[in-house]
């Protein structure tokens, strides 16, 4: 179904990539690091447009993973040293896969709107381990000193404490992500998914054990969610249990759905214009006393966007106008 | 063949205090054609649901051989799993994939075969086996020319073929059909008469219809029900014949759909 | 444990599942025969209780606040439904979902900017300050008490008006087939607003009585919905007595989980929910 894109679309992503490569030697520290939290929230957004745009399962707990993945390195990582990323980043994302497992068990037992509640209630649950659990390191957080170094023999290959070379990481892993979920959107196991999200009723009636496509779906999201985290955590140099809250899942939902679902760009793209609000409304340079109550604007942004846009910035193409499920009895 | 390939027995559905599907039994061989009959809300669709695994029946059984003559009881399984075994069903309300094109709701359907999911590198397109099977049931269907067509640009006619190509495409022994015709014109039915007559020698056939020209041409076999109950079972003939189905269903609505 | 402190335990334990039911009630009720989800439903139950505060710290009566703030709830209720929340009836579940999560940012933010960002305690009035003594140095709040009376009676209030009145047989009808309701010379847009109306100020109401054993302060109705929602989970959409079981059970686990293991009782209620979709994945009961 995948029609060829028109060889615009590759250009333009090209383009932008070009932009984004050389931004650093030009660009100032403040933009640098604020361009690279937008990058990984791309990443997070992308992770979660497979499982929302794609697979049609609207997840309100997708932060779970992210705040996980974080608190991993957090924990792993030695008091004051620097953490190898060989073993801290493959762990951090194993421990979302495993996570991605046992939740999804049981919470692919549900659908519609009780998916939407008990995936939110499990990022909550997960909340409180952090929160009041030894585990964790309370509401104060765990500090993450040093950035996680990618040490070969002996020599350090990425000087991550070097902003520059932090944002062409998280650059690299963006775009190897994007190409990533294209070639498996593009597979036999993306367009099951697809079908999944279109009429899965049809879709197990064809043959397809729709149950063990959508597992592998939400391990693979958990997972890439995962990688989100354990940057932000790298980058911000800390972790505490909000960012396991429903403002981090409700956020990369609104990103993913500003970016119109069922394009992996458009979850780029509402990642870019997300924070970007956040930040300008945020200004206190520009809207002065008003900065400091940005979220009532962000408030009604998103309630026009709700009302008015239902197709989001990018709008869908018509490829993907499928719904997500809706019990029956209620309509 | 004198087996029977499928053979429901004393199949029952209640919700709560309906009983949709009474007791009901019967038989799907290789090359023939089962049809059940009935007026609207005798169960058949119910009972379809039942054999195809979207309902698990309250009571009774369902047995099934599959190619390697093994034997099954379907009650109680998934759809999917009886899918997967060799039971392919279409629906009487337009149950397609309308967003994707006509070739990739068959090609979806031709995959369930050779899922291949973990090859997660290789783009779907590129499998030649199951764009054969994809194709060759588009042209059994009658819709090689649409293949490029968004499946929710079609005709209602031309949905409901692309509804038995995409179960051609899972390849099939036993073919549920659920109103095929409903909604057509005559030279589409005609077309569909024909496909079922192409099939019928390589398949098992159960064919829910209220088109009696359609029925009476292509059945082996009738089972006319009446409120959740089977009232009579025979050959055209016989059925043509039965005073009881006169009686209840035929009568002046004969020749026409939903009396 | 003695079992004056169990006693006590489980007189809280019940309060608090009952003041949960109130919430979870509206929002069970509201997606059974509306079909929306709504996220802001938690910040009914803040909006309640700040003003009950702020009303009763103006007039020092908190039974004044009371009265006076349920008619405002009531009438928020109406607007918003009939401002916005309509607009969502024939929409997926994720522009509801969108839009009520914008809505309590909205929320949040007039909160902060009416009432500020304090936390704040309201006087429980004279009338019900006694304590009821259960040994020589063990007492129990008059007002718990009266919070746990107060619920069950509204509890029972719904369950006539849904069982045995006209008005509960149309809000029965309407959650299983609308057009039918409406085919009917039913206003169906009249009943919704009631429905919506009622959810907000009980959800309100709750918050108001609440105010003055949990406090008043800014995240609580961000907490109160997310465990609504479990409770909407284990006790099955749409059903008010499912919503009862529920929310006793929550409430009872969270208040002895906190005295027996404290670290793990904010988890222990999802760890019951974890159960329930084990064993039930829709729910304990279905539907009104």
């Amino acid at each position: 179904m995948n029609p060829k894109r028109a060889w615009t679309l590759p250009v333009v992503l090209l383009a932008c990539l070009s932009v984004l490569a050389v931004f650093p030697l030009v660009g100032e520290t403040f933009y640098i690091q604020l361009l690279t939290k937008v990058m990984i929230m791309a990443i997070f957004a992308m992770s979660l447009d497979l499982l929302v745009g794609y697979t049609g399962l609207v997840s309100l707990g997708h932060a779970a993973f992210y705040g996980l993945a974080g608190y991993v390195l957090a924990r792993v990582a030695p008091q004051y040293a620097a953490a190898s990323l060989w073993t801290t980043l493959p762990l951090a994302m194993g421990a979302c896969a495993v996570f991605a497992l046992l939740t999804g068990l049981l919470v692919l037992r549900t659908s519609g709107v009780y998916f939407i509640m008990v995936t939110l209630a499990f990022a909550q649950m997960l909340f409180f381990v952090f929160h009041d659990t030894p585990i964790g390191g309370g509401s104060d957080g765990i500090y993450v000193y040093a950035k996680p170094e990618l040490k070969i023999g002996g020599t350090n290959l990425l000087n991550l404490e070097d902003r520059k070379v932090f944002f062409w990481l998280v650059l690299g892993l963006m775009a190897a992500v994007y190409l990533f979920l294209r070639r498996v959107l593009d597979s036999n196991f993306g367009r099951a998914l697809i079908g999944i999200k279109t009429n899965e009723h049809r879709l197990r009636a064809l043959g397809f054990p729709t149950f063990r496509y959508k597992l592998a779906s939400y391990m693979l999201s958990g997972t890439l969610a995962g990688l989100a985290g354990y940057l932000a955590a790298a980058q911000f140099g800390f972790v505490n249990p909000e960012i396991l809250g429903w403002h981090t899942s409700g956020g990369v939902l609104m990103m993913v759905i500003l970016g119109g679902m069922g394009s992996l760009h458009g979850a780029i793209v509402g990642a870019f214009a997300f924070i970007l609000l956040q930040e300008a409304l945020s200004n206190q340079a520009w809207f002065g006393p008003f900065a400091k109550h940005w979220q009532l604007a962000m408030g009604l942004f998103i309630i026009a966007v709700a009302l008015l846009l239902p197709r989001g910035l990018m709008g869908i193409s018509g490829l993907f106008a499928g719904k997500v499920k809706r019990e029956p009895g209620v309509e | 063949m004198s087996e029977a390939i499928l053979r429901a027995e004393r199949l029952t559905k209640r919700f709560g205090g309906l009983t949709a599907v009474s007791e009901v039994s019967l038989e799907l061989h290789v090359g023939q054609v089962h049809a059940v009959i009935g007026p609207n809300g005798a169960g058949k669709s119910t009972l379809t649901n039942l054999i195809s695994g979207d309902l698990p029946p309250t009571a009774g059984a369902i047995h099934f051989l599959d190619e390697a003559q093994l034997a099954h009881d379907l009650s109680g399984l998934k759809s999917d799993r009886i899918a997967r075994l060799g039971i392919g069903r279409s629906y009487q309300k337009t149950n397609i994939f309308l967003p994707f094109s006509v070739f990739e709701n068959c090609r979806l359907a031709a995959q369930s075969r050779q899922p291949r999911a973990w090859r997660i590198f290789r783009s779907a397109d590129r499998y030649a086996d199951v764009n054969a099977i994809a194709e060759r049931s588009l042209q059994a269907a009658g819709l090689g020319a649409r293949s490029a067509m968004t499946a929710a640009a079609l005709s209602h006619g031309e949905q409901r073929q692309l509804e038995i190509a995409m179960c051609l495409a899972t390849q099939p022994r036993v073919l549920l059909l659920d109103e095929p015709l409903a909604g057509m014109g005559s030279q589409e039915s005609q077309r569909i008469i024909e496909l079922i007559q192409q099939l019928t020698p390589a398949h098992a056939i159960m064919l829910i219809e209220h088109d009696m020209d359609a029925v009476f041409a292509v059945a082996h076999r009738l089972t006319v029900m009446v409120n959740g109950e089977v009232i009579e079972t025979g050959t055209p003939a016989e059925i043509r014949a039965s005073l009881k189905v006169q009686q209840a269903y035929l009568g002046d609505a004969h020749g026409g759909a939903d009396g | 444990m003695d079992p004056a402190f169990f006693f006590i335990q489980l007189l809280n334990g019940l309060q608090y599942g009952l003041l949960l039911f109130l919430v979870a009630c509206g929002l069970t009720l509201i997606f059974g025969i509306m079909g929306i989800i709504n996220l802001a439903h938690g910040s009914f139950y803040m909006i309640g209780a700040y003003i009950a505060w702020s009303l009763a710290s103006q007039t020092g009566n908190l039974l004044l606040a009371i009265l006076l703030g349920i008619p405002l709830t009531v009438l928020l209720g109406m607007l918003l439904e009939r401002l916005l929340f309509q607009h969502l009836y024939a929409r997926d579940h994720l522009y509801q979902v969108l839009m009520t999560y914008g809505l309590i940012l909205v929320f949040e933010e007039l909160r902060s900017i009416v009432w500020g960002d304090d936390v704040h305690g309201v006087a429980v009035p004279a009338l019900l300050s006694g304590s009821i003594p259960l040994t020589d140095n063990l007492s129990y709040p008059v007002y718990r008490l009266a919070i746990s009376g107060i619920c069950l009676l509204l509890a029972g209030g719904l369950y006539w008006l849904i069982q045995k009145t006209r008005l509960g047989m149309m809000i029965r009808a309407g959650s299983t087939n609308r057009e039918m309701v409406q085919a009917l010379g039913i206003n169906i847009k009249l009943l919704y607003t009631l429905i919506f109306a009622l959810g907000v100020a009980l959800a309100a109401f709750a918050g108001m009585i609440a105010a003055p054993v949990s406090s008043v302060y800014p995240n609580m109705g961000a907490q109160v919905v997310i465990i609504c929602f479990v409770v909407v989970v284990i006790g099955g959409i749409g059903s008010v007595w499912g919503a009862l079981l529920a929310s006793v059970l929550i409430g009872l686990s969270d208040t002895f989980g906190k005295v027996l293991l404290p670290e793990y009782a904010g988890v222990s209620t999802y760890l019951l929910m974890a159960l329930v979709l084990l064993w039930r994945p829709e729910g304990l009961f279905k539907r009104i």
